[in-house]
C-alpha cells in the first residue's frame, strides 16, 4: 500500500515539473522558429544567450531582477490560491511605491527607523489599494478582476497628478527628471558588493523571508488551510467555518501588502527615489510567474529567475544583431503555453490517480474473494 | 479496474435490471453501453450485430437512451424546446415537434405537455420529460440510472407503471437500483454485479430480497431498525418560530421555511420527511449558521446560538453529514488527510494553537480509515479519486471523531452500499445510546422510519404533520410528503394488507 501511495506522490511530482519543461520547450522550438524567420541564425542566439546569461554580472543583475519579480509573483500567488485574481498588483505596488518614497525622503530618523516605517507604509498603502476592491467585492459583489483594473489607473491618474513639482515631487537637477524628494543615505538598504560583477541588492534576504512565510502561512497554519480551502471550494468552506467574506476581504489585503513591497529593491537598493521613470507592469509580470510557478514558493523562484534571465540575455541580443521583440515571443509563448500545459497535466493527473485507486481496490477485493472460492 | 469479464443478456420487450453495491461498477458499465467510456476488451451486440461505441451519438444511433441520474434539462425553456435541443434535425422545432411528443405521450400515457415551462414542473414530470426525450430521438432500450431515488413512493408507482407501458410496446428498458424491493417488484431479470463482475442473473419470482442482498454483497441485509429508546427528557437542541425569507430576483419575497419549531432530546433521533426542495437544506442550513434566520431562536445545550458563527457551533459539538458532499462535504482535489482536518480545524487533533499539527492528523487519518473502512489505498490520494460511498464514510468517521452531541444527518447513506449504509447506522446507533441528539434528513423512507424516534413531514417550507414511526408506513408518509394529509398522522389499519404486499 505504501509503494502506491509512493508512487502517486512522485507521479505527481514529475507530472508538476513536466508541465513547465513542456512550456520552456515549446518556447524554444517557437523562438527558433521566429529566428529562422527573421533570416538568422538561431542556434548563435541561443548559445550566446547562455554564455552570456551565465556571466557573473549578469548573475547579479538577474537575482536583483528576480527579487523584485518574486514579491510580485508571491502577491499575486496569494490571491490565487484563494480564486481571486488580484490583476490589481501593478497599482498597488506603483502607489505604495510612491507613497514609501515620499515619506522616506521626508523622514530625516536614523536607517533603522526610517527603513522599517519606510516598508510599513508601503504595505499599508498596497494593502488599502487591494482592500478597496476586497471591500467591494464583499459587500456589493464586484469582481475583483474589474475593480483593480479600474484602480490600476486610478493609481497612474493620482500618481501623475501628485507627482509634479510643487505637490509631493520636485523637479531634478538635470531638468528633465521629476521626482519625489531622494531618501537619505542612511535609509538606504544594505547591499553586497560583489566586486566587477555589481551589487548585489540586500532586499533579497527580504524577498527569500517572504518566500518563507508564505510557504508557512498557507502550508502550516490554521488560517492557511482556511484560506486554502475557501480557494478549493466555498461552499465547503461556509459550510466547515470559514467565513468567506472575511477571508476575501483578509487575502486581498495580505496580496495588496505583498504587492507593497516590489518596489521596494527599486526604491531601497537602486533608485531612492520614486520619478516617472519608475519601473512599471510589474504586476503583471508577477501573474505570469505565478502561473509559472503554480503558486508554489520554490516554483515561483525559479519563474522569477528565469524571467531575470531572458529580460538580461534577450537585451544583450540586440547588440548581436537580433531583434529585442525576440523576448516578447518567448515570454508571450511560455505564458500560453504554461496555462495549457498544467491544465492537460491536471486534469490527466486526476484521471490517472482514481484510475490506479480503483485498480488497486480491485486488486484487494479480488485477492480474498479467490481464496473463497478456493476453500 | 472497474469492470471485469461482464455477461448480460437483455432481451427484447423486458425490464432488466442491474443490482450491486455502490462502486461494483454498474454506473462504468453504463457509461460503456452509452458509449461514454470505451471497454478494454469483450464486445457489446445489438440485435445480433456486434457494435462500437465511441460517442453517444453512436449508442443512440443503435437506439439505446439514457436517462440520467440528474437530469439534464434547462429550467427557462419549455417541455417542447426542451426535448427538440440538439435533435432537432429529426422533427423540426414547430408544430411536427409538437405532434411527435403528444403522440410519444399518448402512446406510453406519459402525460406530458409540451407547452409547460420546465421550472413548472415537479421532480416526477421532469422525470417523465427525460424519458420522452430519450424516445423521440428513437430509442428502443432506454437506460435508468437510479431513476426512483428522487421520487416517493406513489411516484415510483406511476413511473413503474410507465415503465410497463415501454415494455408492452416492445420497448426494453434497462432499470439501475440498489433498492432491492423496487426492483424484485418492476423487473423481469435482475443482474447482479458484484466488484465490477456480473455474479448472476435471477428472476424475481422465486427469488427474496434477501437472497439478492445476499447475492449483492455476500452477507446479510441489514436494517435500519433501532432497539430500545434512548430518548432522554434532557433538551439539546430547541428552534422555536424559526422564520426565513428570501428576496428572489423578481423582488418577490418566498418564505423559505415557516415557523419551525421542535425539540431533540438528547439521544433522541428526529426524522424529517420531504420531498426535496421543501425547506430541509434551508432549515439544516440555518442551524448550521450558513444562513441566517430572520426570526426565531436556535438553542443548543441551552446556549442560543441562533446569530453564531458556523465555527463556534461546530466547536459547541455540532457534526454534520452534508446532502451534497461534494459541494459541502469535501475539498475534491485535496488528499483524504486535508479533508479529515475540513471543518474541525482548530479542534484537536488537527491543530494546536494557530498551528496545523499534520502528524496527528495524518495518523488520525488512518485512523478514521480503519474504524470505518473506507476502501482507500493510502491517505494521500485525493478525496476525488474514491468512490461516493468511501467519501461518504470518511465524512461520517470525520464527524463522529469529534464526539459531537448534535449530529445534523443529511441523507446519511445516499449513494452508500449496503454494508456501508449497516456500519453508519450503527455508528449512528451506537452515538445515540451514549447521548447523541440527530436530526435526520433523508429521502429513503425506511432509514427514516427504521431510525427516528420521532418524525415529522416538511412540506414548503412548514412541518406540516407528525407520525410515530413504530406504526408508520411508507405510503402514508408518502402522502404527507405531497401535502395530501396533514397533522398528526395515524397508521389506518385497512392498509396493513396493501403494506403487506408492498413488501413483498
Amino acid at each position: 500500500m505504501n509503494k502506491l501511495t509512493q508512487r502517486i506522490d512522485k507521479e505527481r511530482l514529475l507530472l508538476g515539473i513536466a508541465a513547465p519543461l513542456l512550456a520552456v520547450v515549446a518556447a524554444v522550438v517557437v523562438t527558433t522558429l521566429v529566428i529562422l524567420a527573421t533570416g538568422k541564425n538561431p542556434g548563435a542566439a541561443f548559445s550566446d544567450m547562455l554564455t552570456y546569461g551565465s556571466a557573473s554580472d549578469s548573475q547579479v543583475y538577474i537575482l536583483n531582477k528576480a527579487t523584485t519579480y518574486y514579491l510580485a509573483g508571491v502577491a499575486v500567488a496569494i490571491g490565487f490560491r484563494m480564486n481571486l485574481f488580484n490583476i490589481g498588483v501593478d497599482g498597488q505596488y506603483r502607489i505604495a511605491a510612491f507613497f514609501a518614497a515620499v515619506l522616506g525622503g521626508a523622514l530625516t530618523t536614523p536607517g533603522w527607523i526610517s527603513i522599517p516605517l519606510i516598508i510599513l507604509c508601503a504595505m499599508g498603502t498596497g494593502a488599502v489599494w487591494a482592500g478597496i476592491a476586497g471591500v467591494l467585492k464583499v459587500t456589493r459583489g464586484v469582481s475583483e478582476v474589474i475593480s483593480t483594473i479600474m484602480l490600476n489607473s486610478i493609481a497612474t491618474a493620482i500618481i501623475a497628478y501628485l507627482l509634479q513639482p510643487g505637490k509631493l515631487a520636485e523637479l531634478q537637477a538635470g531638468g528633465t527628471v521629476v521626482s519625489t524628494k531622494p531618501l537619505p543615505s542612511s535609509s538606504h538598504f544594505f547591499q553586497i558588493d560583489t566586486g566587477a560583477a555589481g551589487v548585489l541588492w540586500g532586499f533579497i534576504v527580504i524577498a527569500v523571508l517572504v518566500g518563507i512565510a508564505y510557504w508557512f502561512v498557507l502550508g502550516r497554519t490554521r488560517f492557511g488551510f482556511d484560506l486554502r480551502t475557501v480557494g478549493q471550494s466555498e461552499s465547503a468552506a461556509a459550510a466547515s467555518g470559514v467565513s468567506v467574506k472575511r477571508m476575501i476581504a483578509t487575502s486581498m489585503l495580505i496580496s495588496g501588502a505583498v504587492a507593497g513591497l516590489i518596489g521596494m529593491p527599486t526604491l531601497l537598493n537602486d533608485s531612492h527615489q520614486f520619478s516617472n521613470d519608475f519601473p512599471t507592469g510589474i504586476g503583471f509580470t508577477g501573474i505570469a510567474i505565478a502561473l509559472l510557478g503554480r503558486n508554489n514558493p520554490v516554483g515561483i523562484a525559479l519563474g522569477a529567475l528565469l524571467w531575470g534571465f531572458l529580460e538580461r540575455t534577450t537585451n544583450h541580443l540586440e547588440f548581436e544583431g537580433y531583434d529585442k521583440e525576440i523576448l516578447g515571443v518567448i515570454q508571450g509563448v511560455i505564458v500560453l503555453c504554461v496555462v495549457i500545459a498544467y491544465e492537460v497535466v491536471r486534469r490527466y493527473g486526476l484521471k490517472r490517480q482514481q484510475q490506479r485507486v480503483g485498480a488497486e481496490l480491485a486488486a484487494q477485493a479480488a485477492a480474498p474473494t479467490q481464496k473463497q472460492e478456493v476453500a | 479496474m472497474a469492470n471485469k469479464d461482464i455477461d448480460i443478456t437483455v432481451r427484447t420487450g423486458t425490464v432488466h435490471a442491474l443490482c450491486g453495491e455502490n462502486g461494483a461498477g454498474k454506473s462504468t458499465l453504463m457509461k460503456i453501453l452509452y458509449g461514454m467510456q470505451q471497454p478494454d476488451e469483450g464486445t457489446i451486440t445489438v440485435n445480433g450485430e456486434t457494435v462500437t461505441f465511441h460517442t453517444p451519438a453512436d449508442a443512440i444511433a443503435r437506439g439505446i437512451g439514457m436517462v440520467h441520474q440528474h437530469f439534464m434539462l434547462a429550467d427557462n425553456l419549455t417541455v417542447l424546446e426542451n426535448v427538440v435541443l440538439g435533435a432537432e434535425k429529426l422533427y423540426g422545432i414547430g408544430a411536427k415537434a409538437r405532434a411527435k411528443i403528444r403522440e410519444i405521450s399518448d402512446a406510453y400515457s406519459l402525460n406530458v405537455r409540451p407547452d409547460v415551462l420546465l421550472e413548472e414542473l415537479g421532480v416526477a414530470d421532469r422525470q417523465r420529460v427525460e424519458i420522452l426525450k430519450v424516445l423521440y430521438r428513437g430509442a428502443k432500450t432506454l437506460i435508468l440510472d437510479e431513476p426512483t431515488a428522487v421520487l416517493v413512493p406513489q411516484e415510483v408507482d406511476a413511473l413503474f407503471d410507465n415503465l410497463r407501458e415501454l415494455k408492452a410496446e416492445g420497448l426494453t428498458v434497462i432499470f439501475i437500483s440498489h433498492k432491492l424491493g423496487e426492483v424484485l417488484s418492476v423487473a423481469d431479470e435482475i443482474t447482479v454485479i458484484r466488484r465490477g463482475t456480473t455474479v448472476g442473473t435471477v428472476k424475481p419470482a422465486g427469488t427474496t430480497s434477501k437472497q439478492l442482498a445476499e447475492l449483492m454483497v455476500g452477507s446479510e441485509l441489514p436494517t435500519p431498525e433501532t432497539e430500545e429508546s434512548t430518548v432522554t427528557d434532557v433538551p439539546l437542541l430547541k428552534l422555536d418560530g424559526l422564520r426565513l425569507a428570501q428576496t428572489d430576483l423578481d423582488g418577490i419575497e418566498r418564505i423559505i421555511l415557516d415557523d419551525i419549531s421542535f425539540t431533540i432530546h438528547q439521544g433522541e433521533v428526529l426524522g424529517i420527511a420531504g420531498v426535496e426542495g421543501n425547506g430541509q437544506s434551508e432549515l439544516v442550513e440555518a442551524i448550521m449558521g450558513i444562513r441566517n434566520p430572520d426570526t426565531g431562536t436556535v438553542t443548543l445545550d441551552g446556549t442560543d446560538i441562533s446569530h453564531v458563527p458556523t465555527r463556534h457551533r461546530r466547536e459547541a459539538g455540532v457534526g454534520y453529514i452534508p446532502e451534497d458532499r461534494h459541494r459541502h462535504g469535501l475539498l475534491l482535489e485535496a488528499p483524504l488527510w486535508e479533508n479529515r482536518i475540513l471543518g474541525h480545524v482548530t479542534e484537536k487533533p488537527n491543530s494546536r494553537g494557530q498551528l496545523l499539527d499534520i502528524k496527528a492528523a495524518r495518523t488520525d487519518t488512518e485512523r478514521i480509515i480503519k474504524a470505518y473502512d473506507v476502501r482507500t489505498p493510502g491517505i494521500d490520494v485525493t478525496a476525488a479519486s474514491l468512490s461516493g460511498g468511501n467519501q461518504q464514510k470518511l465524512i461520517v468517521g470525520r464527524e463522529m471523531s469529534h464526539a459531537p452531541k448534535l449530529l445534523i444527518a443529511a441523507h446519511p447513506t445516499r449513494g452508500v452500499d449496503v454494508g456501508a449504509q449497516a456500519a453508519i447506522w450503527d455508528h449512528i446507533r451506537e452515538a445515540r445510546r451514549e447521548g447523541l441528539a440527530v436530526l435526520l434528513i433523508s429521502a429513503d423512507l425506511d432509514e427514516l422510519i427504521g431510525l427516528s424516534d420521532t418524525l415529522r413531514v416538511m412540506y414548503r417550507g412548514r412541518l406540516v404533520a407528525d407520525a410515530d414511526p413504530a406504526t408508520i408506513t411508507p405510503e402514508e408518509l408518502g402522502s404527507a410528503m405531497t401535502g395530501a394529509a396533514t397533522g398528526h398522522l395515524e397508521h389506518a389499519e385497512d392498509s396493513a394488507a396493501d403494506d403487506e404486499d408492498d413488501a413483498r
